[in-house]
């Protein structure tokens, strides 16, 4: 692999990642408790959907086969997708949707905290407008999960079984494999897997103000570096990409 | 009427001759109340239910930047629905009995939203006919004699207008794009033109509450006039971008200065009106279920902020 390959890959995985984010924040429209959690929620789509877009811009900037960032979007199957699996999981009902976003916004803080002082300075220059975003979002979705833990006895049923049905896919935010070590090791990228213990530790402190406990199983997926996804990624590509795929000679 | 409220209705309809705005704190007649309570919430239900025909085309929004502007445009509606339910409830109704009104079928919202959008080239149409007809609308509505609800139109009209450019923007590429795209958007027209026509009322000779709504200047301007003005400037747009306006009838009008139209089809603007659109279920069972799915959260962080509250009595 060449070092643009390479630096390809990485930008794939980040902005995949958020851009399904985007897809599924945006399946609340219209749906939430309350208008002003509507608001919310299509805001921190949009976030997801701006950050998916720079990091798949930085991705045309290196690709020999030089496709645009829609290209990017619209164009990949199943199998060249790199998003977290986390991000492709279902909206279920606003407890999954919360504990989803939580689990990852603390990831994301630490993350972007550390890109700041990437090499590069596209990189570098996302965090900094990404940072302001994400700590946002952790803020949105960690109040939520003490509310809802220390809400009433159904919603504290409802945010447990969420936070421990999304945690079998909270092991994959910390993996790398070679692409990650050298990105990281060059300075443009960021060892995730020093992030483990500090997510852990700020997770754990909001589940205890939530009255909320950590999930005692050990269950564990990963796949998503190879493009091996959870089935739900399929559909969502289906949906999203039919315009382009139906119409390939069309611009929007 | 005792002397005390003749005074007072005096006082009233001299300040609205001189158009000084209504406050919240004002005296004011039951029925100017009652009109704008009816008038606002109809307006705050019409944003907010305007979301779904929209949301409808998230997901499959066919470029990043498409997808972009169209969650910007929603995430737009739904904080212009939160401010016109603020500007209702300084005129002492609450959103949960307005959200009870929709519920019940007792409050309506803007009959366009029961047309679905069953194309992309749709959601160019809605931002550029219906938001531009809500332009139209609004831009007059500035000029309202009450001060929370003109406020509120001077707000919503600057996004409303970027919203306009934005479906304008969809269908001309579209019109200009292949076959198929430019098929799509000449459709979606046809679909559109007649129901956003009809956003502005029946004809002032047969509009039961415009008197008084015109004398206490809670509309500026008549239902027809409102609807001149929107052909009259969208029928110059669509030639622009070389789709045609389904009306055999139109035609411009040298002596009038306007351009003539063809006559609207009332049996299906009292159709959807009484319930029997396209959607008219579907909308509204879409809302029922949303709200009721969401009564656990709801209750939750009421239950939370109680116990937070307890907290800070200890
Ligand atoms: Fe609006
Ligand atoms: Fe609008």
């Amino acid at each position: 692999m060449t070092d643009k390959e390479r630096l390809l890959q990485y930008c794939l995985r980040q902005g995949d990642t958020h851009i399904i984010f985007g897809y599924r924040l945006g399946e609340w429209c219209s749906k939430a408790h309350i208008l002003e959690e509507d608001i919310a929620l299509t805001n921190i789509a949009l976030d997801h959907m701006g950050l998916g877009n720079a990091w798949l811009e930085r991705a045309a900037s290196v690709d020999s086969e030089k496709r645009s960032p829609d290209d990017l979007a619209y164009r990949r199957n199943e199998r060249e997708y790199y998003n977290l699996l986390l991000a492709e999981q279902p909206n279920g009902n606003y407890a999954n949707t919360i504990a989803r976003q939580f689990l990852f916004d603390v990831y994301s803080v630490l993350y972007y905290s550390e890109l700041l002082n990437s090499a590069d300075d596209t990189l570098a220059g996302i965090a900094g407008k990404g940072l302001k975003e994400v700590r946002y979002h952790y803020k949105h979705s960690a109040q939520w999960v003490v509310r809802l833990g220390d809400g009433t006895v159904e919603s504290h049923k409802k945010i447990q079984e969420a936070i421990d049905d999304m945690w079998r896919f909270t092991e994959e935010l910390f993996e790398m494999d070679e692409t990650d070590d050298i990105i990281a090791k060059s300075g443009v990228g960021v060892d995730v897997s020093g992030l483990k213990e500090a997510w852990k530790t700020q997770v754990s402190e909001v589940l205890e103000k939530a009255t909320l406990s950590l999930p005692d199983h050990n269950l564990s997926r990963t796949g998503s570096k190879t493009g091996v996804h959870t089935e739900h990624l399929g559909h969502i590509l289906a949906e999203m990409q039919y315009l382009p795929r139906a119409y390939p000679d069309a611009q929007w | 009427m005792n002397m005390n409220e003749e005074e007072l209705l005096r006082n009233f309809e001299e300040k609205i001759d001189v158009d000084q705005k209504i406050e919240p704190r004002d005296w004011m007649p039951e029925a100017y109340r009652k009109h704008l309570i009816r008038q606002i919430s109809q307006h705050a239900h019409s944003e907010v239910i305007g979301m779904q025909p929209e949301g409808n085309w998230i997901n499959r929004a066919p470029s990043l930047r498409a997808k972009m502007v169209l969650l910007a445009k929603i995430q737009d509606e739904a904080g212009h629905g939160l401010y016109l339910y603020s500007a209702a409830e300084t005129l002492g109704i609450s959103r949960e009995e307005m959200l009870d009104q929709l519920h019940t079928l007792k409050a309506k919202y803007s009959n366009i939203f029961n047309y679905p959008t069953l194309t992309w080239a749709d959601i160019g149409a809605v931002g550029w006919l219906v938001d531009g007809a809500a332009i139209v609308n609004q831009v007059s509505l500035q000029r309202t004699s009450y001060g929370p609800y003109s406020r509120g139109m001077i707000r919503i009209c600057k996004e409303e207008s970027f919203h306009q450019r934005q479906g304008y923007e969809i269908m001309a590429q579209m019109a200009q794009g292949t076959p198929e795209q430019k098929e799509m958007a000449q459709d979606a027209l046809n679909r559109f033109w007649w129901p956003s026509m009809m956003m502005f009322g029946p004809h002032d000779s047969n509009s039961p509450n415009t008197g008084n709504a015109l004398r206490w200047r809670i509309k500026r301007e008549s239902n027809d006039t409102l609807r001149q003005r929107f052909i009259d400037k969208t029928v110059q747009q669509a030639n622009v971008i070389g789709l045609t306006i389904p009306d055999p009838d139109l035609k411009w009008n040298e002596e009038r200065g306007h351009y003539d139209f063809g006559e609207i089809n009332w049996e299906e603007f009292y159709a959807v009106i009484n319930g029997n659109g396209p959607c008219n279920k579907e909308r509204i069972d879409h809302h029922k279920k949303a709200h009721e799915e969401g009564r656990w959260v709801r209750e939750a962080a009421l239950a939370y902020a109680e116990k937070q509250k307890q907290e800070t009595l200890v």
